[in-house]
């Protein structure tokens, strides 16, 4: 599957400090250690670190471009910070993330078009977050629409339809499996499918454990990329386990080592 | 009407591997053999580069072998004790490499001293310019004595060497790494084990670009089929970027095929099967050219009209 490594995030304490004293150190210890791990994109949100956040955004970037050459994925709500990272960006790059208005959707795909990147949209729009399935397929669609509009490769594009902890709402992972089928249809080829999963388990004990769990009930039900703890080595596991069983890999003793290589 | 575009595009490629080498390279060899490369499925050129043909190696035993029939032992009645002159008559059929296959060296095949295998090995490495297979006996104990001679008496051949196996596979691995030749991995009809034995000699450092994968092969009627799916799902995988998978493939049709009982029986033990002859000779040709559909790189075959016609089919095909 696709990962984003979350933790070059200024959410967490030590990347904070290191943004506040512009200490590379930290930086580059978490994007090698992450790459170790097998991630495909490091994502890079500064938080609320910064006072000045495209500057922020530049000099993590740009920190982690001195330590690998992992593709990076600039995650921001805010056009102007995701602009300033993509000045700096070396290699492949993924914008993270749009939202499903039409317009917004337009500025985003030119966007991803000029920098050839990857682009997640969220399935969520001015009126906010829907609470049901059917309009966040609805979204999807309009998302889908707009790369075709904007010919951008749906190869390029995931559709992020937005997981909620458990204590926010507990019917929800159950009906995100029947988003998650009914995206795969709404082209052919189908946008990748992605979630913050950490997101699930906020707020709760098991953190580990819910995550994984959900981790491969999503992957059956057609989720191929999140956004994710990679240095949890159970949970990195149970990814490649459960593409294992649905044959995406042919087995053999070593398969989890076989996945890393 | 529109015609669909059936076109795929495949995101992996099956690796390159050469055997032999010239003066220039640090062997004897008038010419090297390279084969893999494909990045679409066997002679589908539309869909990318199949790569390098599949090349033909035929085989030659340290010892006679037993139960040869009539129209296969026939061409080779007179060289049938001589390795060497065994190779140069192969050379003139055509044969793009030599497989010298040591079943004299198994206990209960002549148990051939390292000595004297080193000296079939050197006679053969002069009588022809052509690179050249050497293959155990799959006996590990003998293969663990012999091979490592044999390897070093080879050394800057660039000889491809078999084989490895799960259960032994570190003695024939260090010295093919030790001595700069390609390796073959081997498997008993099952890919999940022929993964993995990839994943325990590159584990030792040997280089994915010098192997060549190799399954049991089945003979027409003999179990063709879970061959034929095997190597099939191993190329779509390797095409999908397995890297593990992503091996030239050599398949043994020559042995297997005239081991079957329609090679074998004479025209008065099977009057209705027609000439025996031509049978099996055929028998080669269709085993080998539907394995050739499968994904395979190198075709291990032993009688020479068998081997034109599946030249000229490859010829036919690309």
């Amino acid at each position: 599957m696709i990962t984003l490594a979350e933790r070059i995030n200024g959410q967490f304490l030590d990347v904070k400090k290191a943004i506040k004293e512009r200490d590379p150190s930290v930086i580059h210890e978490l994007a090698k250690k992450q790459t170790e791990a097998g991630a495909t994109y490091l994502d890079i949100n500064v938080g609320t670190a910064a006072a000045d956040q495209e500057d922020a955004m530049k000099w993590l970037v740009e920190s982690t471009q001195e330590a690998v050459k992992t593709p990076i994925a600039i995650d921001s709500q805010k056009l102007s910070v995701i602009k300033a990272g993509l000045e700096v960006i070396k290699n492949d790059v993924m914008i993270n993330s749009a939202q499903g208005d039409p317009e917004v959707l337009d500025t985003y795909m030119q966007l991803a078009k000029e920098h050839n990147a990857a682009l997640i949209c969220l399935t969520m729009n001015k009126e906010g977050i829907p609470q049901n399935v059917d309009t966040r397929i609805e979204i999807a669609a309009e998302i889908a629409g707009k790369a075709l509009e904007h010919d951008v490769d749906m190869d390029k594009i995931f559709i992020d339809p937005i997981l909620f902890s458990i204590p926010v709402d507990q019917k929800q992972p159950a009906y995100m499996l029947e988003v998650f089928n009914q995206i795969k249809l709404i082209s052919d080829p189908s946008p990748h499918i992605t979630v913050g999963l950490s997101n699930l388990a906020q707020g709760t004990q098991e953190k580990s454990l819910i995550c994984r769990t959900f981790l491969t009930m999503a992957i059956a039900a057609g989720m191929d990329t999140a956004l994710m703890d990679v240095l949890d080595t159970e949970l990195m596991d149970a990814a490649i386990c459960a593409e294992m069983l649905l044959n995406k890999q042919i087995y053999s003793d070593s398969f989890l080592k076989a996945a890393r290589a | 009407m529109e015609i669909a575009n059936v076109v795929d595009k495949w995101s992996g490629n099956v690796k390159e591997v050469t055997i032999g080498a010239t003066k220039d390279e640090g062997g004897t060899r008038g010419k090297t053999v390279t084969i893999g490369g494909a990045n679409c499925i066997p002679f589908m050129d539309f869909d990318g580069s199949p790569g390098h043909k599949p090349a033909i190696a035929m085989d030659v035993y340290d010892t006679p072998p037993e139960e040869w029939p009539e129209p296969l032992l026939k061409h080779y009645a007179d060289v049938i004790d001589n390795p060497a002159n065994w190779a140069k008559k192969c050379a003139e059929f055509g044969a793009d490499l030599i497989c010298l296959k040591l079943d004299g060296i198994h206990p209960d095949k002549g148990n051939r001293s390292a000595d004297e295998t080193v000296s079939t090995v050197k006679s053969i490495l002069e009588a022809v310019d052509i690179p050249l297979i050497i293959w155990g006996c799959e006996n590990d104990e003998r293969d663990n004595e012999i091979m490592p001679k044999v390897s070093e008496a080879a050394k800057g051949e660039k000889c491809l060497l078999g084989g490895a196996t799960q259960e032994n596979y570190k003695t024939i691995t260090a010295v093919s790494l030790a001595d700069g030749h390609n390796l073959i991995t081997q498997a008993p009809v099952d890919i999940n084990i022929g993964k993995q034995i990839n994943i325990l000699v590159t584990d030792l450092g040997f280089p994915t670009d010098r192997i060549v994968m190799f399954q049991t092969t089945g003979a027409l009627g003999y179990g063709i089929e879970y061959c034929y799916s095997i190597h099939e799902r191993g190329r779509m995988a390797a095409l999908s970027g397995d890297h593990q998978m992503a091996t030239p493939v050599i398949c043994d049709v020559g042995h297997e095929a005239w081991r079957a009982k329609e090679a074998k029986a004479s025209d008065s033990e099977a009057p209705q099967w027609g000439s025996f002859a031509d049978r099996g000779i055929m028998w080669e040709a269709i085993t080998a050219t539907t394995l050739m559909q499968s994904g395979v790189d190198i075709i291990r075959m032993n009688h020479p009209e068998a081997v034109s016609i599946v030249k000229k089919h490859i010829e036919n095909l690309t």
